[in-house]
């Protein structure tokens, strides 16, 4: 059942981004309806809950890791349901009112929605883990919802502070939660619960502390991180009244009170949480004062009023916690009406100015009452349900909890920040609904649509009907909630209007005269319309904030970089060699290590003359890479061929076949690149001729090298001189005849226990084949690489010199003994690349090494034949191949699915064939076969590529010249 | 054997680093192919050096390490010759476009002083 809070909202939030922008009414009773059918089965599951049991439906998700999609409603959690799911309800059908022809009216339900479904998810998740996933989820929404007019650079600044502010704060939060889950050993909310003592005695507390405050903190605007709540005001006020006084700013207090029964009643949470809450407290009350917009004026109250909430959590006794859940549902009540009824105000009249707005009272009186009621409510007058949380934060705040100065100070503060509060209250009502007639209005005024100030109507109801009878109304489901925070611990408490005569109640006195009497001192300065509270306003937060942003992000990177970075390869490349060569030194010198024993016995002679040719080969190919290309390659080739051998003669025929046609189609490939490098010849300098830094700067790069290779084979030598340990490798050759059907165990493993490697190794193979064409396409040679060859210009002359001869001819005549027997090749290379394909499940081969041979194929026709004479008579399509290699693996790796097995299970038999006889057939063929269609598309991919640019480029170097030409003569 | 395979790797591996460490494209791209014979001939070292016993097993039978050697390290090599095969082409490509759009083939795509 709980699972519908989650999945009604997110179905909600897809199926309302496609409905079409002029369906305004449509949308906006679509997505009330969800919220309606949230609220209902809140409502319905309220007498399972309030009997005391806990909701739970659990999901794995890696439980492995400990992290399960479990949600759990116990009362504190119903409470906060009701309040969304009950609030979502009023706002939709404000909203359907407030938003404008022009909005795009289904991306605010759908953003709308998501929140709803993830500020459900906060309060239902019953794991750490999916908790902090909400959290950012709710996170995410708001900056879209911030940004929704995000053609204004006010809200796109706002969503941006707000998404860093609070993103960061739900970064360290989820570091704080981890370490909780490390503490207690599980992520479950109840684990955790039940776990107190163990993490407020573990020495990580503080830390623990300090991580998951900083995330609370900054999601309920608290001091120091609140500047980003008056920001948020630049959303459409529905966004306001729902995210950010509602909803998703209690997330915070949701958090500390969902915490509080297993990190509260310490010094530190004391301090830590008591010195923010305080200050917060008052600074708001103090700021929202001075302010000229409605929607900041209520933006900071509703600061303060988040400081008292974290106040009566700081305090660490029961009924404190009574108090703070009972002023986040009476403040989500009067704020949300009060932000409702500044929305009408701005939509009535075109302006939230207070400077501009007076005297709406003759216009709006239905809504300047209930305006007046709920900001009394929100000034804590009796009779209205903010009286009452405030009697009893009153209550205690004048009790000791600690002996500090911090405790002492407390009822004063909470006395002048309630005074605070009855000022920018009085100022609210004051200054918009009384005074002269306004004047420079943008719209004349008058009373909003019916339904859209009857959410007002029923909040500011309920106002009323929990401040005069509470026990009766709130009373229940308040105690449910508190119960199921505080356990066995709930105390004893009253709610009712009338205490008798006692020192809250004369506190409460002083903060209503003191603030009246404050307003009435304060209208000359506030007369005089400047923005911001004396002083302070200087100490603009979003200020600070943007100049640390552009300090870290920019400056700090900038010479960070310039200091550090370079964008030189060399120097990087040197950093890491030197970088491999200390991880790889280190475990050895950490650990300690033992140099076998030096054995020259039973080295076969043959062996060692065949390294001896390897070596040459490495040391000369290096040696002439720079002056002798050509050279430096067939040495390459040549260290290939002898690692080719050392593969045969070490018992990998497999890797010998594979390296063999590798070692062919590289060769290839580099003697086609090597047309398009710049000429560069040994100059007739002697050593003496060379700068001694650059002699200097080889020396350092030879030994980086000679360490590099020497380092290398010391640990090679020593891991090969030892026994080899238990391995998987018995695992595979015990199983790949019985459960792969193939006698050869690599390709077994490869297209069958490894098949996903297998496919995610051909899916590379693509990607770069495609990433070589691609940029092929727009390669432009240099000029100095555009010209004939020398040998074709010889070759040319000569026919051009003997009349009996036609142009091309020498240069097809040059090769033509070679070129007819690569022609009559071309069957013999498909003969051997499908006998290669056939046996390879059973014997060395397989797809890959069957689809380079293939190629190879193809390339010999090239170059026997010359690019056009190839393309006339064959249809090469490598693009068609590829695709089909990739759809034919991955379809043979679903197909599994049919028969209910996981991806990739392969399944052997052995058909037999006319004249072939038999031939293994396990559907690890069939996917052999995407893999072989794979890469010889491939592989003629880049060939071609490469090959064509001889065919494009004299004809591009043609048409680049021609009109030069003409130009001349 | 061992002595031979491992001296062998160490020449590779010291050819193609100091070749990585040289200034032109053509010289990294030597390096990193004879760098990547080394380091397959290291995974394949890996699984010790065994002659006359490639993991192709009687049909019908159960293999064990005493007759066949260890065929993950080959395995894994396969894999590594074919990346590094889809390396090499990729980085000669890159290497042609960087010459052809900045005229030099030096690795940084400009000349540096002293090189």
């Amino acid at each position: 059942m709980l699972s519908v809070f989650i999945l009604a909202p997110f179905a909600g939030s897809l199926i309302a981004i496609f409905f079409p922008s002029d369906q305004r009414g449509a949308t906006a009773w679509f997505a009330g309806a969800i919220a309606l059918v949230c609220f209902l089965v809140t409502a319905g599951l309220y007498p399972i809950v309030a009997s005391g049991n806990v909701l739970r439906y659990q999901l794995e998700w890696i439980p492995e890791l400990g992290l399960n999609f479990t949600l759990r409603m116990d009362g504190f959690a119903w409470l906060f349901c009701a309040l969304i799911t009950a609030i979502g309800v009023l706002v939709v059908l404000y909203a359907r009112y407030y938003m404008a022809e022009e909005d795009p009216v289904p991306r605010f339900f759908a953003l709308f929605l998501a929140f709803m479904g993830s500020m459900l998810g906060v309060v239902l998740s019953g794991n750490l883990i999916l908790l902090a996933v909400f959290w950012e989820l709710t996170s995410i929404v708001s900056f879209l919802l911030i940004g929704y007019w995000h053609h204004n650079a006010h809200a796109r600044d706002g969503a941006r502070i707000a998404l860093t502010m609070t993103g960061m704060g739900g970064l360290t939060m989820l570091v704080g939660l981890v370490i909780i889950g490390r503490i207690v050993g599980s992520y479950d909310l109840d684990a955790v619960l039940a776990s107190g003592d163990a993490i407020r005695n573990h020495p990580l507390y503080v830390t623990v502390l300090v991580l998951i405050l900083l995330g609370a903190l900054t999601k309920s605007a608290q001091f120091p991180f609140h500047f980003w709540l008056p920001h948020a005001m630049a959303a459409p006020t529905p966004v306001s009244a729902y995210l950010h006084s509602a909803t998703m700013v209690k997330a915070g207090v949701f958090l500390l009170a969902r915490l509080w029964p297993v990190m509260a009643g310490t010094e530190a949470w004391f301090w830590l949480v008591g010195l923010a809450g305080l200050t917060t407290l008052l600074l708001g009350a103090y700021f929202a004062i001075f302010q000229q917009d409605l929607k900041g004026l209520l933006a900071y109250s509703t600061i303060s009023h988040l400081g008292l909430i974290t106040v009566l959590l700081s305090l660490g006794s029961p009924l404190a916690a009574v108090a703070a859940v009972f002023h986040i549902v009476n403040h989500a009540t009067f704020k949300a009406s009060l932000f409702m009824a500044a929305g009408i105000i701005d939509h009535e009249t075109g302006t939230r100015d207070m400077r501009r707005l007076s005297g709406l009272f003759q216009f709006m009186p239905i809504t300047a009452t209930l305006a007046m009621v709920a900001s009394a409510a929100m000034a804590g007058v009796p009779l209205l349900n903010g009286f009452l949380s405030k009697e009893m934060f009153f209550a205690e705040a004048i009790e000791t909890h600690l002996v500090n100065p911090l405790d002492t100070a407390t009822p004063y503060v909470a006395t002048i920040a309630s005074m605070f509060a009855v000022t920018y209250s009085l100022r609210f009502i004051h200054s918009v609904f009384y005074g002269p007639t306004p004047t420079d209005l943008p719209r004349k005024p008058h009373e909003p649509p019916r339904w859209m100030r009857a959410p007002i109507d029923f909040l500011v109801l309920a106002c009323l009907v929990v401040g005069i009878i509470p026990a009766q109304t709130i009373g229940p489901f308040l105690h449910t909630a508190v119960i199921s925070i505080l356990g066995d611990a709930t105390p004893d408490y009253s709610l009712a209007v009338w205490h008798g005569l006692n020192i809250p109640l004369i506190m409460s006195f002083v903060a209503l005269s003191g603030g009246v009497g404050l307003y009435f001192l304060m209208r000359s300065y506030l007369a005089t319309g400047i923005e911001g509270p004396p002083v302070f306003r200087l100490l603009e937060g979003q200020r600070i904030f943007e100049r640390v942003l552009v300090t870290l992000s920019w400056k700090w990177a900038r010479s960070l970089e310039q200091q550090l970075g370079t964008r030189r390869l060399q120097p990087q490349m040197r950093l890491l060699v030197f970088l491999a060569l200390v991880a790889g030194a280190s475990p050895l010198l950490i650990r300690g290590f033992t140099l076998p024993p030096l054995v020259i016995r039973g080295i076969d002679p043959a062996f060692a003359l065949l390294w001896a040719v390897g070596i040459a080969c490495a040391v000369g190919s290096a040696v002439m890479a720079k002056f002798h290309r050509l050279a430096s390659l067939v040495l390459l080739g040549g260290a290939g061929l002898v690692t080719c051998i050392t593969f045969v003669w070490l018992s990998a025929p497999d890797l010998a076949v594979t390296q063999l046609l590798v070692e062919i189609v590289t060769t290839v490939l580099i003697l086609l690149g090597l047309r398009w490098l710049p000429k560069r010849i040994a100059g007739p300098e002697t050593a003496e001729d060379i700068p001694l830094r650059t002699r200097a700067r080889r020396l350092r790069d030879f030994l980086l090298a000679i360490i590099a290779g020497g380092g290398l084979m010391l640990i090679s030598y020593t891991v090969m001189t030892r026994p080899l340990p238990e391995t998987v490798a018995d695992y595979f050759l015990a199983r790949a005849y019985q459960e792969g059907g193939g006698t050869n165990v690599v390709n077994v493993i490869l297209v069958d226990f490894r098949g996903f490697d297998t496919l995610g190794e051909i899916a590379v193979l693509c990607i770069v084949a495609l990433t070589v064409f691609a940029l092929l396409l727009r390669f432009r040679p240099q000029a100095d690489s555009l010209e004939t060859p020398e040998q074709q210009r010889v070759q040319n002359a000569f026919d051009d010199d003997h009349p009996d001869r036609t142009a091309g001819d020498s240069v097809a005549e040059y090769l033509f003994v070679p070129s007819v027997i690569m022609r009559w090749m071309f069957p013999v290379t498909g003969m051997l690349a499908a006998f290669l394909f056939l046996r390879g499940h059973d014997l060395p081969g397989g797809g890959f090494a069957a689809g380079i041979a293939m190629s190879i194929g193809f390339i010999l026709q090239y170059m026997s034949g010359g690019t056009r004479w190839v393309e006339e008579r064959l249809r090469i399509h490598p693009l068609r191949w590829m695709s089909i290699g990739l759809l034919i693996a991955v379809a043979t790796g679903a197909g599994s699915w049919l028969f209910g097995y996981p991806f990739l299970t392969s399944r052997a038999e052995y058909a037999t064939l006319p004249i072939i006889g038999k031939v293994p057939l396990a559907s690890a063929s069939l996917f052999d076969l995407g893999v072989f269609s794979l890469v010889l598309g491939a592989t003629v991919l880049m060939l071609i590529a490469l090959a064509h640019q001889s065919v494009r480029a004299p004809r591009a170097h043609a048409r680049a010249t021609r009109p030069e030409k003409e130009a001349a003569e | 054997m061992e002595l031979v395979l491992s001296t062998g790797i160490g020449v590779l591996t010291a050819s193609g680093v100091y070749l990585l460490l040289r200034p032109r494209t053509y010289q990294v791209i030597i390096g990193l192919s004879l760098l990547s014979f080394a380091v397959n001939l290291f995974i394949f070292g890996m699984g010790r050096l065994r002659v006359n016993a490639p993991p192709l097993l009687e049909p019908g039978g159960v293999g064990d390490l005493v007759r066949y050697t260890d065929p993950v390290p080959q395995a894994l090599v396969l894999t590594a010759i074919v990346i590094g095969f889809a390396m090499t082409a990729l980085f000669l490509v890159v290497l042609l476009a960087s010459r052809g759009f900045t005229g030099t083939d030096h690795v940084d795509g400009r000349e540096q002083r002293g090189d």
